[in-house]
């Protein structure tokens, strides 16, 4: 501010007790709330260190980072990384796969909880069905690697599958269940579905268990059958569950599932199974090209950030609350 | 209540059978393999599909555990799993806490943690601030970078939030500072909730194979998962059970030893998993509160 300037003529003091004031206040207040800092000193470290510093760290997908010469050393590279993510034509397949696979499970695992939570809701015995809720609870708790161990040894070449397959129906040679690429989606779908579908029940079933009984049943002295009374009271009730999952979901279409995917990719299947994240943990990773594969994570995570938010504006929109 | 028709209860019929069909399918492969893992070689040999060997042994149990480097990666494993829980519920429970208080800065902690549910740097620069850090090659590469799941801290505050004003009240006119409030009331208060987190974080750190693939480089390290990967999705049993040792006379089939290891993987988890059941049902409920 210049000094020419009428109000300011007299004011450098004021200001500065003024603010000497406020920098006192909040000393005052850091010194108060000093237990409390000191309580949450190692989640606040652990947010800045592993959560933010990363993300100033974001600034390496504008230069073209090398290792030897550290980030200030690094030649400013502007939006040269981010240009490429449009043309090289294996990061357009990669998108796609990204985006197919996660379509697919939207259209085939996504309604299995839903089928499974209203089955569920017709049992009459409630032991009964505490015990398949159990069981399809488990698989959710198993890791990644054992649900595709398992998965590798049914299916192999020699595996249980392909031994039923000979016995039933005389096979002749095995099929190549994790080699043959055609193979790949459906089986990405299936792991899912085998692993979370039960799990998935959960909100639906919770849903469920606040609809009043009495509607039921006047239904049925209205004389609705089984299934009217599905269609009218029990899908009405867990109408705005399907729909705010269903939106979140959509939000996260960029995110296919690395942690399933990495394990299955090979050299037969990569071409059609390479997803983002595994693209970028190939480039960044395997093959140092520490600035390019950060760009790529930036574009997945902005695209990400985007879909989110404006799939909970559209979740509130259409009359759920939203989950933020 | 009246009489169900006949085509009713021909519906009901077919949804428990189907319904116990689908929990079959979910227990059928596990079983599979937990009978495998204890067929003899002779059997496994004999007979293409073992739903029950005639004959139970151990040797396939035997020769992993025989195997160094499978003995060490179930150590690293519980290691990991052990620390890394305490660190979680530790960094979880005290941060949850200060932002459940009206602390200076409250809001801008919350929203900048709420941030984090909807975007993080990425792979990248995450591991180049573990290399940083120095963490690179050491387990507490797998425990530092994941001491919080925000969403966990987020529900955790819900609860701290939700707890009556007057203990805070009547503990300060006692004389007692945050921190006894939070050590000698909330603490002890939260016991269950803090046990469920617990159980959550522990099978967490139990299934990850992801950050040990990132992070560590010497076999010598890794946990079980990354192990596990090695004998069956890499193929590679020698540098997941030691050179010398895949050369020994004796050994059973691959297949059986394969199959072992994925059961000493799981039995843990089955292990927890009623006090999970116990659990989960109201973590769900919890989680679904808006934070």
């Amino acid at each position: 501010m210049s000094m020419l300037d009428p109000r300011s003529r007299s004011s450098p003091a004021i200001r500065k007790t003024a603010s000497a004031s406020r920098l006192g206040r909040f000393r005052a207040r850091l010194w108060q709330d000093r237990h409390l800092l000191l309580l949450g000193l190692p989640g606040i470290a652990y947010f800045l260190i592993y959560r933010y510093v990363p993300m100033a760290g974001l600034y390496m997908a504008f230069i073209d980072y090398s290792p030897f010469q550290g980030i200030a050393g690094s030649e400013w590279a502007g939006w040269k990384h981010f240009a490429r993510i449009f043309e090289d034509p294996e990061i357009v397949q990669v998108l796609w796969n990204t985006l197919s696979i996660s379509f697919l499970q939207i259209a085939f695992a996504f309604p299995v909880p839903i089928v499974l939570a209203l089955m569920l809701n017709e049992l009459r015995s409630q032991i009964y069905k505490r015990i398949v809720q159990s069981v399809i609870y488990l698989p959710h708790f198993l890791s990644w690697v054992v649900v595709i161990g398992i998965c590798i040894i049914f299916l192999k070449g020699n595996g249980v599958v392909n031994e039923l397959l000979k016995q039933w129906f005389g096979l002749a040679q095995p099929i190549p269940f994790l080699t043959d690429p055609g193979y790949f989606k459906p089986l990405v779908i299936l792991q899912v579905i085998w692993k979370e579908a039960g799990w998935g029940t959960i909100l639906f079933l919770a849903a469920l268990a606040g609809v009043n009984p009495q509607l039921y049943e006047a239904a049925i002295m209205d004389g609705a059958g089984r299934f009217r009374q599905i269609w009218h009271i029990t899908l009405p009730a867990i109408r705005s569950t399907i729909v705010v999952l269903l939106i979140l979901r959509l939000g996260h279409v960029m995110d296919a599932g690395y942690e399933q995917i990495f394990l299955l990719l090979n050299p037969f299947n990569m071409e059609i199974g390479n997803i983002l994240d595994t693209y970028v943990f190939f480039k960044g990773i395997g093959q140092s090209d520490y600035s390019f594969a950060t760009a790529v994570g930036l574009f997945k995570g902005a695209v990400g950030l985007v879909l989110v938010l404006s799939a909970n504006a559209l979740a509130k929109k259409l009359g759920g609350d939203g989950v933020f | 209540m009246r009489h169900r028709t006949w085509g009713e209860r021909c519906i009901d019929i077919a949804n428990v059978l189907l319904l116990g069909f689908i929990a079959l399918a979910m227990l059928a492969p596990f079983w599979y393999v937990a009978a495998v893992s204890f067929a003899s070689y002779k059997e496994f040999l004999q007979r293409d599909i073992v739903w029950f060997p005639k004959e139970w042994v151990l040797s396939a149990y035997e020769y992993i555990f025989a195997s160094e480097s499978f003995v060490r990666s179930v150590g690293v494993t519980v290691l990991v799993t052990v620390i890394g829980t305490a660190v979680n519920l530790a960094c979880t429970s005290t941060f949850a806490y200060t932002l459940s208080r009206p602390v200076i800065g409250q809001r801008v902690m919350l929203v900048l943690v709420l941030f984090t549910l909807l975007f993080s740097a990425g792979m990248i620069p995450t591991y180049l601030i573990v290399k940083e850090t120095g963490l690179l090659n050491s387990i507490w590469a797998l425990i530092l970078p994941i001491a919080i799941n925000p969403f966990n801290l987020i529900v955790m505050r819900q609860f701290f939030v939700g707890m009556p004003g007057e203990l805070h009240e009547a503990a300060v006119m006692d004389g007692a500072n945050e921190l006894k409030v939070f050590w000698n009331i909330m603490l002890p208060l939260s016991k269950p909730s803090l046990a469920a987190f617990a159980l959550f974080y522990a099978v967490m750190h139990w299934n990850n194979y992801f950050t040990g693939i990132l992070y560590l480089n010497e076999p010598e390290k890794w946990p079980i998962q990354v192990i596990l990967r090695q004998m069956i999705v890499v193929g590679e049993a020698q540098t997941a059970l030691g050179s010398g040792h895949i050369l020994l006379e004796h050994a059973p089939p691959a297949e059986t030893v394969q199959m072992a290891a994925i059961i000493v993987a799981t039995v843990p988890i089955l292990v927890v998993y009623p006090f999970l059941q116990k659990h989960f049902a109201k973590g769900v409920m919890l989680g679904s509160v808006k934070g």
